[in-house]
């Protein structure tokens, strides 16, 4: 009983209400950082990171919060993960921590995070949420690997940094622009939906979730 | 270069060629959801322009005042979020109070900003780029006017499409105004080498 929760969340997650191209959130981060792919794998391990630990926290912590301030609560919550994650960045891999620059810190303000923790955390048990977070998390690297993938692949003709393509690829340089990301996304999402969501039409624009608690 | 002319520079390059939204991506979320109609993002878009210039300002004081001397900068993320919470519902409680035709032009959207990553973004950049004070407010000011001269012109051509294509399913909702922004984003890059600044 228990272990099918647990897949039904991982599923749920990864599939069939992928924050990325489902829900649409954390768009932010999906554009920006996926121009290399060494930047988006620190990235990603950054967000699974502060997602699934944050909604742990929530999660304990949900009983002793009050209603009104919770939203604040979680805000400080993620706040000290994202902290976490930008000092031990800083410590270890300092040139990749200048490359990714202020977003890192914009972990805080994604919408993933907060979603999952006002969705889930507040009402689940701890171990659930845990999961519920890391999955989230997972469902969001996983769409911008493959982003980041194409496009390093297709703007500079390389992976990991390293030359794949021969001296015959002329590189696509608006790709590792701002409009190639816009695109790619685009595609991303057409080939998604239009393959393997035919049957439910309408599927979700949501909106933000931070949107209706945070007028208390 | 001057300080002044420094700062006015800072202040175009915001809005043209370093776009908060098309070129650094900020504030997509509010961008895809609330592009719908053009009063509502017209709204939004005033209410992200004065936010923006103020809380650039108070964070600059903050992080200069408080955080530097005290060497506590890596606590930055805590402080801005919460310098932009607290802002956030003092100026709708001071809104609410004064002006019924601001609040209901403004006071819905408020609540909104407080998650959204441009404001934050900008604080962020602001500091990372080692702005001085004006130039600091110039940019606050300008990457605020550049957002909301993005969401009202995606507002303005989701009307138009509303009405006149068909999309087809698997590009609707979030897709088509991705390709949108994808083209906007190309069509502001026409601007890029007017000014430069990092």
């Amino acid at each position: 009983m228990k272990s099918y929760k647990f897949r039904q969340v991982i599923k749920e997650n990864v599939g069939v209400n992928n924050p990325v191209f489902v829900q649409i959130l954390g768009i932010c981060s999906t554009l920006a950082v996926t121009n290399v792919l060494k930047n988006t794998i620190v990235m990603c391990a950054g967000l699974v990171f502060v997602t699934g630990l944050s909604n742990l926290t929530v999660s304990i912590l949900r009983k002793y919060m009050p209603g009104r301030i919770r939203m604040m609560v979680e805000t400080l919550i993620i706040a000290a993960y994202v902290i976490i994650v930008d000092v031990a960045l800083k410590a270890f891999i300092p040139d990749i921590s200048r490359q990714l620059g202020p977003y890192v810190g914009l972990i805080i303000t994604n919408c993933i995070i907060m979603g999952r923790a006002e969705a889930f955390a507040l009402a689940n048990p701890p171990g659930l949420s845990l999961v519920d977070g890391l999955s989230s998390g997972l469902g969001y690297s996983y769409v911008l690997l493959i982003i980041a993938f194409l496009r390093e692949l297709l703007g500079s003709g390389s992976i990991w940094g390293l030359r794949v393509l021969g001296e015959w690829w002329v590189n696509w340089n608006i790709m590792i622009m701002a409009p190639g990301a816009f695109f790619m996304l685009a595609l991303f999402i057409w080939v998604v939906k239009g393959s393997f969501m035919k049957e439910r039409p309408g599927a979700a624009p949501a909106a933000k979730p931070a949107a209706a608690g945070g007028k208390s | 270069m001057t300080e002044g002319l420094f700062a006015f520079g800072v202040f175009f390059a915001a809005i043209f060629t370093n776009n908060i939204l098309l070129t650094n991506y900020l504030g997509m979320c509010s961008f895809l959801a609330v592009s719908k109609e053009l009063k509502t993002s017209a709204g939004l878009g005033m209410a992200v322009i004065f936010v923006m210039t103020c809380t650039s300002a108070i964070n600059w004081l903050v992080y200069h005042y408080v955080l530097v001397p005290y060497d506590i900068v890596y606590l930055r993320f805590i402080a801005f979020i919460i310098v932009i919470a607290a802002f956030v519902q003092l100026v709708e409680m001071v809104i609410e109070r004064l002006s019924d035709a601001l609040y209901a032009a403004l006071g819905i959207f408020l609540p909104l900003i407080t998650v959204n990553c441009a404001i934050l973004g900008a604080s962020l950049f602001m500091v990372i780029r080692e702005y001085t004070f004006v130039s600091g407010l110039a940019y606050g000011a300008g990457s605020g006017i550049g957002w909301a001269i993005a969401i009202i012109a995606m507002a303005g051509i989701r009307a138009k499409l509303n009405v006149r294509s068909k999309v087809p399913f698997g590009l609707t909702g979030a897709g088509i105004t991705l390709v949108i922004a994808g083209i906007m984003a190309l069509a502001f890059m026409g601007f890029a080498g007017m000014i430069t600044i990092t």
